[in-house]
C-alpha cells in the first residue's frame, strides 16, 4: 500500500499532535512545580524552587508516601504468591472450572473500581466489623492484592506457555524431587516474569485511589489519597504540585525497568484498566 | 544457568520428610492441583466474590430513616428507585453519553496515530513511538486528572491560549470530563488498534493495489473492515473505564453527576441504594461486552 505525500504528512502531523496532547499536560505539571505564583496563573511570573523544599518538609506527604510503599509491598507480595499459584494451576492442569478460574482472576479489574471498592467496604463492615477488626492498612492491602493478582497471573502464565516441560522432566529423571526441580529449574525460568508481574502489581497498587478510599481506615492515607484530599486546599496547592511533578518523573523508572525485563512487562499487554477504575 | 550439584547432600535431601512429601506430591497430580488452588481460590472466592455477594444482597436491604443504619429487611425498593426516579435515569443516560463520546473521540484520535505507528514510521521510530505512547500509562492517574484541572482552571492555560482567539476555558463540567477521560484512556485505544494494524497481512494490501484500488479505496474496503475488531477491543477499555470513573469527574466535572459519583455519594449514608446503583454500570458493561463479542473483538484482548 503506497501513500500519497499528502497522506503521509497528514498522518505525521496527527501523530505529532497526539503526542503533544499526551505530553503537554505532564510537562505543565513539571513546570508548575517551579511556578512562583501560588494560584498557578498562566503564564508563570517567575520560577522558584521553594515549593520543592517545602514539599520535602511536608510531614503529610512523607507519611503518605510511606503508607503507599507499605501497601504496595504488601499487595505485591500477596499477589505474587497467589497469582503464581493460580498461573501454575491453570497452565499445568486440566480440571473442571478452569475457565471460571481465569475469569475470576480478571474480574476484580474488569469491574469498575468503585464497585470493587464498595463491595469490599460493605463486606468488611458486615463481616469484620462485628469481629472487632476495623479498617486499616491491612484492609487496603487486601483490596489492592485482589486486583493485583491478575497482572502477576498474566505474566507468569505467558511465560509458562512458552516453557517446554522437557527441562523439568530431565531434572526429575536425574533424581531431583519436586521441590528441587522447582528451585533449580522452574523458578529460574519464571523469575523475570515474576519481576515484571511484581513491578506491574506494585505500580498498580501505588497509583490506586478508588478501592483505597473505600478500604482505608481513618488515618491511613496513601499518596494518591493524600493528593486527592489536598487538591481542594489552596494553601497546599504548591506542595501537591511538587508531589505530582515527582510522580511524573518517577513514572520513567518502571518504563526503564520494564524495557530491560523484556517486552511482555509493558502495560497494555498485561495491565488492564490501570488502577482498576 | 548454573547446574546444581544434586549428588551432594543438600539440606533438602537429608531430611526424609521433605523427600517423602515431594514424592507424594509427584505421585498425586490432583493433590498438587488442590494445594496450588486452595489459597488463591479461598482469597478470590471468599474475599472477592463474597464481597460482591454481600453488596448484591445489601441492595435488597433498606435503611432506617432516622439512624441511617442498614436494616436487613428484604425489599426491592432500591431498584425501583434506581430505575424509575428521573434523577437516576438522567444520571445513567449522562454517564452513557459521556462514555460513548469518550469512546468515539478516542477511536478518532487513536486510529491515525496507530496507523502512523504501525505502517508509516520507519522501523526504528516505530519502537520508540510505542514506548512514547506507553510511558504515560505509568504516570499517576490522579496527576493526569490534576494537570487538566490546572489547564481548565480560571486564568489557566486554556484561557491564556484561547485569549487571542476570543475563546475561554469551558470551565469544570461535562465537557471537561469528556476531554479528561478521553485523555486518560487514549493509550488503551491506541495499543489494540496498533496491534491490529501491525498484524494486517501486507499481501492483502498489495493485492488490493494490484487490482487497481486507490489508497483510499484500499483503506475503506480492506484496512477498516479488518481492524474494526481491534477498535472494538479498545472501546471495551474506554467505554467501561469511563462508565465506572468518579475521581476524574470529581476533579474536573464541577457539579456533573455520573453513576460513579452517585454511588460514592450514597455509600456512607445509604449503602443499599449505592449497591443497587452500582448494578447499573455493571449491567451496561456486561451488555457492551456481549454486544461487541460478535465482532470478535474479545478474542484479541
Amino acid at each position: 500500500m503506497t501513500f500519497s505525500r499528502r497522506t503521509r504528512i497528514a498522518l505525521r502531523a496527527a501523530m505529532a499532535a497526539g503526542l503533544a496532547v499526551i505530553y503537554l499536560p505532564l510537562l505543565l505539571v513539571l513546570l508548575n512545580s517551579f511556578n512562583r505564583d501560588r494560584s498557578f496563573a498562566w503564564p508563570p511570573t517567575g520560577l522558584t524552587t521553594e515549593w520543592w523544599s517545602r514539599a520535602w518538609e511536608s510531614e503529610g506527604a512523607r507519611s503518605a508516601l510511606l503508607t503507599s510503599l507499605q501497601a504496595g509491598a504488601g499487595a505485591t507480595a500477596v499477589a505474587l504468591v497467589l497469582g503464581t499459584m493460580t498461573a501454575f494451576a491453570v497452565q499445568r492442569y486440566r480440571f473442571f472450572g478452569r475457565q471460571a478460574v481465569s475469569f475470576l482472576v480478571v474480574l476484580p479489574i474488569a469491574l469498575p473500581g468503585i464497585v470493587t471498592g464498595i463491595a469490599l467496604n460493605a463486606a468488611f463492615r458486615t463481616v469484620l466489623g462485628p469481629a472487632g477488626i476495623g479498617f486499616g492498612l491491612l484492609t487496603v492491602i487486601v483490596g489492592h492484592a485482589t486486583f493485583c493478582i491478575v497482572v502477576v497471573f498474566n505474566n507468569v502464565i505467558a511465560r509458562l506457555r512458552r516453557l517446554s516441560p522437557s527441562a523439568e522432566e530431565a531434572s526429575a529423571d536425574l533424581g531431583a524431587h519436586t521441590f528441587q526441580t522447582f528451585r533449580y529449574v522452574t523458578f529460574p525460568a519464571v523469575r523475570s516474569a515474576l519481576l515484571a508481574g511484581g513491578l506491574l502489581a506494585f505500580a498498580l497498587s501505588f497509583d490506586e485511589i478508588v478501592v483505597t478510599t473505600f478500604t482505608a481506615g481513618p488515618g491511613v492515607q496513601t499518596l494518591p489519597v493524600w493528593i486527592y484530599a489536598n487538591l481542594a486546599r489552596p494553601n497546599q496547592a504548591p506542595v501537591v504540585n511538587v508531589v505530582a511533578a515527582l510522580l511524573v518523573l518517577l513514572s520513567v523508572v518502571p518504563v526503564y525497568l520494564a524495557q530491560r525485563l523484556s517486552a511482555p512487562a509493558l502495560p497494555g499487554t498485561d495491565r488492564r484498566a490501570g488502577g482498576g477504575r | 544457568m548454573m547446574a546444581p550439584d544434586l549428588a551432594a547432600p543438600s539440606p533438602l535431601v537429608r531430611r526424609g520428610g521433605v523427600r517423602s512429601l515431594a514424592s507424594a506430591l509427584h505421585r498425586h497430580a490432583r493433590l498438587r492441583l488442590a494445594l496450588l488452588l486452595a489459597a488463591p481460590m479461598a482469597w478470590l472466592v471468599l474475599a472477592y466474590l463474597g464481597s460482591l455477594a454481600v453488596l448484591l444482597l445489601s441492595a435488597f436491604w433498606t435503611i432506617d430513616d432516622f439512624t441511617y443504619n442498614v436494616v436487613q429487611v428484604w425489599n426491592t425498593a432500591n431498584f425501583t428507585t434506581v430505575f424509575t426516579e428521573p434523577v437516576y435515569r438522567a444520571i445513567a443516560l449522562r454517564t452513557l453519553g459521556i462514555a460513548a463520546a469518550v469512546t468515539v473521540i478516542d477511536a478518532l484520535v487513536a486510529f491515525p496515530m496507530a496507523f502512523y505507528m504501525a505502517r508509516i514510521a520507519r522501523p526504528r521510530t516505530r519502537k520508540l513511538l510505542v514506548v512514547a505512547v506507553l510511558t504515560p500509562l505509568w504516570a499517576s492517574y490522579l496527576v493526569k486528572a490534576y494537570a487538566w484541572r490546572v489547564i481548565f482552571s480560571q486564568g489557566g492555560v486554556l484561557d491564556w491560549a484561547g485569549k487571542p482567539f476570543g475563546v475561554s476555558s469551558p470551565g469544570y463540567g461535562t465537557a471537561a470530563v469528556i476531554v479528561v477521560l478521553a485523555y486518560l484512556w487514549l493509550p488503551y485505544m491506541i495499543l489494540p488498534i496498533h496491534a491490529g494494524l501491525e498484524n494486517l497481512p501486507a499481501n492483502l494490501l498489495d493485492a488490493s493495489a494490484d487490482l487497481g484500488a486507490s489508497a483510499g479505496r484500499t483503506f475503506r474496503s480492506v484496512v477498516l473492515p479488518l481492524t474494526l475488531p481491534s477498535v472494538f477491543a479498545g472501546s471495551v477499555f474506554t467505554f467501561s473505564l469511563s462508565l465506572g470513573d468518579y475521581i476524574a469527574v470529581r476533579i474536573v466535572g464541577g457539579k456533573t453527576q455520573v453513576l460513579g459519583t452517585a454511588i460514592a455519594d450514597n455509600v456512607t449514608l445509604n449503602l443499599p441504594l449505592a449497591a443497587a446503583l452500582s448494578c447499573v454500570p455493571v449491567l451496561m458493561i456486561v451488555g457492551y461486552l456481549l454486544a461487541v463479542r460478535r465482532s470478535g473483538a474479545l478474542d484479541s484482548l
